[in-house]
């Protein structure tokens, strides 16, 4: 077990770091960057601004996404709104206050340098939006609006409408076919990565499978920037798009990259509660509604069955108000999760599953009125009566949690660079910023501040210490290694395809989301997680043997990237689980029952546990090994997270 | 409930399609998705030994506009104001006979059953859908102060999803309203002022090259919009291109 170096600045005072940083990197020659060429995987948030950027300054960027256009990344899904250290609202926040408040919400377990750069950039990434015509809402003097979010104490989020990650990613969008337009970003729509390409330690490609007419291509550059998002949907339900996978990042990983604390997932607190078997996703509902919405179940399990009008007040339970009253309804989503699931677990959830609870708008609407309700949160509102057929305005809904956000992800250094050279790793993608758990509002924040502002820097840091393939000419499509990368992943596919069982691949990947979520979901334990490891491994010898792939590889073939992508879940849930059980603290989403308070609340263990856990890879159905990143505290004063 | 489903089947772009007829099994629930319908039925199909159904999706929370097909007749199904994936089964009834077709356009493809290719919107968008604005060159967000009503009306355009609906519902196969949409957001902003004339001029060009027909007034994309995107931005993009023709006297070409 080896102590990794993040490679953290720590000479001088936090806020002059990152732009003391800036200024040692090299720059890349404007006349040499069009010799360099930059491959980026994955064209959300992160992966769209980085492009645009890089293009933008000179390097040849070709951008690869699984989608029909980079438009529909699932960055376009997230509702609630962006975070930046603004302090429009004059209410007292700061760029200090926004890193203190992520250090402190990711439960003490990222960097501060990291976190504090996050902070700083927050501000220019609503600048840059503004400016690309993003449509933040505002006010009537014209100035942009903000709103409190997820339990902060300050209005520093940004917003449009719900739609506030639609609209970022269309900005980015805008910006990368700008570039497009210019000649500088190639666009590679409906390919997805399926290798990375590793030549004497760094990464010098990709391969790909062209989704249209399964043509498996190699593509070669100076560099791979991967930012294809999180590893959700290992749970198999979870409020990710259907086609979000861990493939990218789990090839990488199988090629030498660090894999990080791939147990911090995020639960988010509310969604609506899943209905039947035949579910395929589950949606999430903005926390924006625990700003006006009250939590509750009934007090006695014996009222669970009656209408929730039946109950009366003194029956309720608001058991966030009583449990935490400092925060009440606005407590982390960690801490509402996990006592949603304890209310749950009492035998007090609503609804014919038993899994849910009541998010209450009776109050707010008699306090506001309904037209300000209807204001603030008609399109949820509207959202909920489509999908569950129930009329919000007039009976309570019911929402639980669902996975939603992965903190964990490959490695990377201050550089968002992975200990593979060459390897960049951006947004969700990458394990940094966020810690054991993710600040609502956050991850817009990450993505845009890693693509916009820290990548283009920092990538072209590493490109000026290495001579362009434009130059050198030292590996094309014929070199072993590009042969043998391609060669592997057609004969994965060629695999897949034999098998020819019995079950299909969502029969796989259904019972790997459930044993993911009984045992690595909102609570886990030393036995859980010992049995998962073990039926998982069980799980993925019977896919090679018993899992059916109709159609070929020679045309379009939807269940194929189903397969291949279910093949890696099952490798990567089993390391979720792994981290788990090593992991023996709790610590933001990661809750580990032997690992309580009396009270019942997240203890975490600073003296053993206050590292990064990064994995490396030792081969198939082989045991990986865990190395460590300390993490150092200088400036945030380490406390048992308090929301009473 | 139970369904019949004559379902479009086209091996590829170069292959005649035809429809299939499918029967479900009796036991679909209302509060399914339609495509989750989609998926039971795949699932089946697959265990026969047979090819699964083709379409796109990915959100299936109606916001990335990848989801699309015509269920009798209408882009996105019965369903006002909802994409397929938030068109439940309770819209339908036990018994009911379904006709699911892709979008139809010569500007959209069929790349394999319900699946088309949709390329041509990201073209008509890199023709001029952006803002240049340099990484890093943006002033303070407060120094351009926007009108709410302004500000929200963009936003009523910037809404969105390029799922091409708006095509697949128009007798011309036009893509006047999402072309509209994209304009108009940008347009009507003070930062897309300074590029609004060359704006219009190349995205309305794009448009016509990629072969979209014309506008005649039937609004059917506005019925058929997910998001509701009103019709009105067609008549201001109208405006915008003629003012931008007269200003400009040149013909319009791609720069450099």
């Amino acid at each position: 077990m080896a102590t990794l170096d993040g490679k953290c600045p720590t000479n001088g005072p936090i806020e002059k770091r990152w732009e003391k940083h800036r200024f040692d990197m090299k720059l890349v020659n404007p006349a040499n960057k069009r010799k360099y060429k930059v491959l980026m995987v994955g064209t959300g948030l992160a992966g769209a601004s980085a492009a645009a950027t890089m293009g933008e300054l000179g390097y040849n960027v070709t951008c690869f996404c699984y989608q029909d256009s980079p438009r529909r990344a699932h960055s376009i899904a997230a509702q609630g709104g962006i975070n930046a250290a603004k302090n429009y609202q004059n209410d007292g926040d700061s760029v200090y206050r926004l890193f203190y408040d992520t250090v402190k919400g990711g439960d003490y377990r990222s960097r501060e340098s990291n976190v504090h750069r996050l902070a700083e950039i927050s501000v220019n990434i609503i600048d840059q939006a503004a400016a690309q015509g993003v449509p933040f809402a505002r006010e009537y003097g014209g100035l942009l609006a903000n709103r409190s979010f997820g339990g902060a104490q300050v209005s520093r989020t940004f917003y449009a409408r719900g739609q506030t990650g639609q609209q970022l990613l269309l900005g980015a969008y805008s910006a990368l076919e700008r570039q497009i337009d210019a000649g500088k970003v190639e666009m590679k729509t409906r390919h997805e990565m399926m290798e990375l390409i590793v030549v004497d330690g760094r990464a010098r490609g990709i391969v790909t499978r062209n989704l249209i007419t399964g043509q498996v291509e190699s593509h070669l550059g100076d560099c791979v920037v991967i930012a294809t998002g999180g590893y959700g949907n290992v749970f198999y339900l979870s409020t990710n798009a259907m086609g979000c996978n861990g493939t990218a990042a789990w090839r990488s990983h199988r090629k030498g990259a660090f894999f990080a604390n791939p147990c911090y997932t995020q639960i988010h607190p509310t969604c609506i509660p899943v209905k039947g078997n035949y579910q395929s996703k589950l949606t999430l509902m903005s926390e924006s509604l625990r700003n006006d919405g009250r939590v509750w179940v009934p007090k006695s399990a014996d009222d669970v069955a009656k209408a929730a009008g039946d109950i009366a007040e003194e029956d309720r339970d608001y058991y966030l108000e009583r449990r935490y009253p400092a925060f009440g309804n606005l407590v982390p989503r960690d801490v509402a999760s996990r006592a949603a699931k304890q209310v749950c677990d009492d035998g007090r959830g609503v609804g014919a599953t038993g899994l849910g609870v009541y998010l209450d708008f009776a109050d707010a609407i008699e306090r506001l009125g309904k037209k300000a309700v209807s204001d603030r949160y008609g399109n949820l509102f509207d959202m909920y009566q489509h999908i569950t057929d129930e009329n919000p305005y007039e009976v309570p809904m019911r929402i639980f949690p669902a996975v939603h956000y992965t903190m964990g992800g490959l490695w990377v250094d201050y550089n968002l660079m992975s200990n593979l050279e060459g390897l960049f790793v951006l947004g969700e993608a990458n394990f940094s910023d966020h810690g054991a758990n993710r600040l609502g509002a956050s991850a817009l924040m990450q993505g845009l501040a890693d693509g916009y502002f820290v990548a283009p820097y920092t990538v072209g840091n590493y490109l000026a210490r290495v001579q362009p393939l434009s130059v050198t000419k030292d590996l094309d499509r014929d070199s072993a290694e590009v042969k043998e990368a391609r060669r592997e992943v057609k004969g994965r596919l060629k695999r897949l395809l034999e098998v020819d069982g019995k079950k299909t691949v969502d029969d796989f990947h259904r019972e790997l989301g459930k044993l993911c979520w009984e045992h690595c979901g909102m609570a886990r334990n030393e036995s859980g997680l010992e049995k998962a490891i073990g039926e998982i491994a069980a799980l993925r010898e019977e896919f090679w043997d018993n899992v059916r792939v109709p159609g070929s590889n020679d045309s379009v073939n939807p269940e194929l990237e189903k397969a291949s992508r279910v093949s890696d879940f099952l490798e990567l849930g089993e390391l979720m689980c792994r981290d788990a059980l090593e992991r023996r603290e709790s610590c933001g989403g990661h809750f580990r029952e032997e690992s309580a308070t009396e009270e019942g609340e997240a203890k975490r263990d600073d003296e053993n546990f206050a590292h990064v856990a990064a994995w490396e890879f030792t081969g198939e159905n082989q045991v990986p090994i865990r190395h460590k990143e300390a993490l150092e505290f200088e400036y945030v004063k380490l406390s048992q997270r308090s929301y009473k | 409930m139970k369904l019949t489903l004559n379902v479009w089947r086209q091996k590829n772009a170069n292959s005649p399609g035809h429809f299939e007829t499918y029967e479900t099994p009796d036991d679909i629930n209302p509060d399914m998705s339609f495509l989750e319908m989609l998926d039971v039925v795949n699932q089946n199909l697959i265990l026969d030994g047979n090819e699964p159904i083709t379409f796109d999706h990915d959100c299936r929370e109606g916001i990335c506009g990848a989801c699309g097909m015509v269920v009798n007749g209408e882009p996105h199904g019965p369903q006002r104001a909802a994409t397929t994936c938030q068109l439940h089964m309770r819209k339908f009834k036990d018994g009911d006979e379904l006709w699911i077709e892709p979008w139809r356009a010569a500007g959209f493809p069929v790349l394999k059953d319900l699946m088309v290719d949709r390329t041509a919107f990201d073209r008509i968008v890199s023709a001029g859908g952006y803002i240049s604005v340099r990484t890093g060159s943006a002033p303070d967000a407060n120094e351009i102060p926007i009108g709410k009503e302004t500000a929200d009306r963009a936003m009523d355009a910037a809404a969105c999803i390029g799922c091409g609906a708006c095509v697949a519902a128009c007798p011309n196969a036009s893509a006047m309203l999402f072309t509209a949409a994209k304009v108009r957001h940008l347009n009507m902003l003070p930062q897309g002022r300074p590029e609004k004339d060359r704006r219009v001029m190349r995205m309305v060009a794009q448009m016509d090259a990629e072969g979209f027909g014309g506008c005649t007034n039937h609004l059917e994309c506005e019925a058929a919009c997910p998001k509701e995107i009103s019709t009105d931005f067609i008549a201001e993009m109208n405006r915008d291109f003629v003012q931008a023709m007269v200003r400009s006297r040149q013909p319009v070409t791609k720069p450099g």
